[in-house]
């Protein structure tokens, strides 16, 4: 029997809500690992983490500081669970951390010998939606037409451009379909007024959506990728359940993705499939998707990969998964005794 | 026309296109469809078969089956012969 390896990995994602974090399923991937015995250490932002209070998956926890605190203040506090627990690699599964995690990857690497496999910072920008287009020609990926607007009176003059019904994004989140110029500048509104400027205004593209969970090495490999179609959704678009698709031209559009921009650590890649059969890249999300696991239940195992490439090793890319595996999510009522809940309140540990 | 070769269907007449992901469940008279279209079988001679296997008249089970076949096709279960 192969004896596994002891590493200590500090993971965040912890909050297993109805819009769920990525940090349970890619512990939950790094417990089945055949090469290493995994010390979790969970760094969460807010003490009804449900992933605080899971102490089969869960060894220690520590609260950091959010990201708008800024990055020394987050290093700070790294650098204090690292003295008490030796963090060998850290695995951020935030979107708005990412950016902090990548400013600090180099200094927590030569200064405290923590790894981290993070997409750079012009990787990171570059998948953005408010340039996914530019992204798209660059990486010969389908990517519908958007246009950044910044004031009302640019939709009246985007006919030339776009027809309608059209997408109105805001830069980060939230989506409505408009009909009209008039709706158009009621959504600008609404989602300028939540999110702020630039609102991007997105070519309509129907049909149905599938999803990649994606992991590259950063030198042009997709180290693994599987394809998911979302099968129960929840009102949050969420997928609560979900089924493996055998999809050869999907794979490979992804592999030609991570390829392309040299992509570095896990990504989700969020497609439409149109009915004439075309793909169209709606989204690139720069870290796994909450239903990472299903990649493990396939045969790849994404966060043992993304561990094994933190710390410096060459992973050979998968090349198969088994199809038609599907997820089912559940919520579960854990019961929490309230010393533990005062412990994470007020230490900042448990 | 033929099922797409990627279409797994069980025994229990459970449907499953790994491509889409869609997943349908059929009755005795659809699995028995299903299996006549597996063999290469031609649209009139299925007819003759489901007569004599289900003791139904022509002109329902031609009717029926022209609906169940279009089904099929929209569900992208079924193909023309001149499609992959």
């Amino acid at each position: 029997m192969m004896i596994k390896r002891k590493i200590t990995i500090g993971v965040t994602g912890l909050n297993n809500i109805d819009s769920p974090g990525p940090g349970i399923p890619v512990i939950r991937a790094l417990r089945e690992s055949d090469l290493f015995d995994v010390r979790i250490i969970g760094l969460s932002y807010d003490t009804l983490e449900p992933g605080l209070y899971m102490h089969d998956l869960v060894d220690k926890s520590y609260q950091i500081p959010i990201p708008s605190s800024g990055t020394e203040i987050l290093l700070e506090r790294l650098v204090f669970i690292h003295k008490i627990e030796k963090l060998d690699v850290i695995i951020p599964n935030f979107d708005a951390e990412l950016h902090s995690f990548i400013k600090l990857s180099n200094i927590l690497n030569q200064a405290y010998n923590i790894a981290t496999f993070l997409p750079s910072q012009e990787q990171f920008e570059s998948r953005h939606k408010s340039v996914l287009f530019e992204f798209g020609e660059t990486n010969e990926v389908k990517v519908p037409f958007a246009k950044m607007i910044f004031s009302t009176a640019e939709i009246y003059n985007i006919e030339e451009e776009l027809t309608y019904p059209l997408v109105v994004k805001g830069k980060y989140y939230d989506a409505s379909i408009a009909a009209t110029p008039e709706q158009a500048v009621s959504y600008f509104h609404k989602i300028s007024a939540k999110w702020g400027l630039p609102i991007i205004l997105q070519e309509f593209i129907t049909g149905n959506e599938v999803n990649v969970t994606a992991i590259g090495d950063g030198k042009g490999n997709c180290i693994g990728a599987i394809p998911m179609r979302k099968l129960y959704i929840t009102d949050k678009g969420k997928a609560w359940a979900g089924i493996a698709l055998e999809d050869e031209e999907l794979v490979q559009i992804a592999r030609t993705v991570i390829s392309n921009s040299k992509w570095r650590g896990g990504c989700e890649l969020e497609f439409i499939k149109t009915k004439e059969g075309d793909y169209y890249l709606l989204e690139m999300n720069p870290r796994f998707p909450a239903w990472v696991y299903l990649a493990v239940g396939c045969g790849q195992n994404h966060p043992e990969a993304l561990v094994r490439m933190a710390l410096g090793e060459t992973v050979i890319p998968y090349t198969k998964y088994d199809v038609g595996k599907m997820f089912v999510r559940y919520s579960y009522d854990q019961i929490v005794p309230l010393s533990e809940f005062e412990k994470i309140a007020t230490t900042g540990e448990l | 026309m033929h099922i797409n070769k990627n279409i797994a269907i069980s025994e229990t007449g459970f449907v499953f296109n790994p491509l889409s992901g869609d997943s349908f469940s059929t009755n005795q008279v659809g699995q028995a469809i299903l299996r006549i279209l597996q063999l290469g079988i031609s649209q009139g001679e299925i007819v003759s078969q489901l007569v004599d296997e289900f003791s139904v008249d022509r002109q329902t089970v031609e009717k029926d089956l022209t609906d169940f076949l279009l089904m099929l096709r929209n569900y992208q279960i079924l193909m023309d012969d001149d499609k992959a």
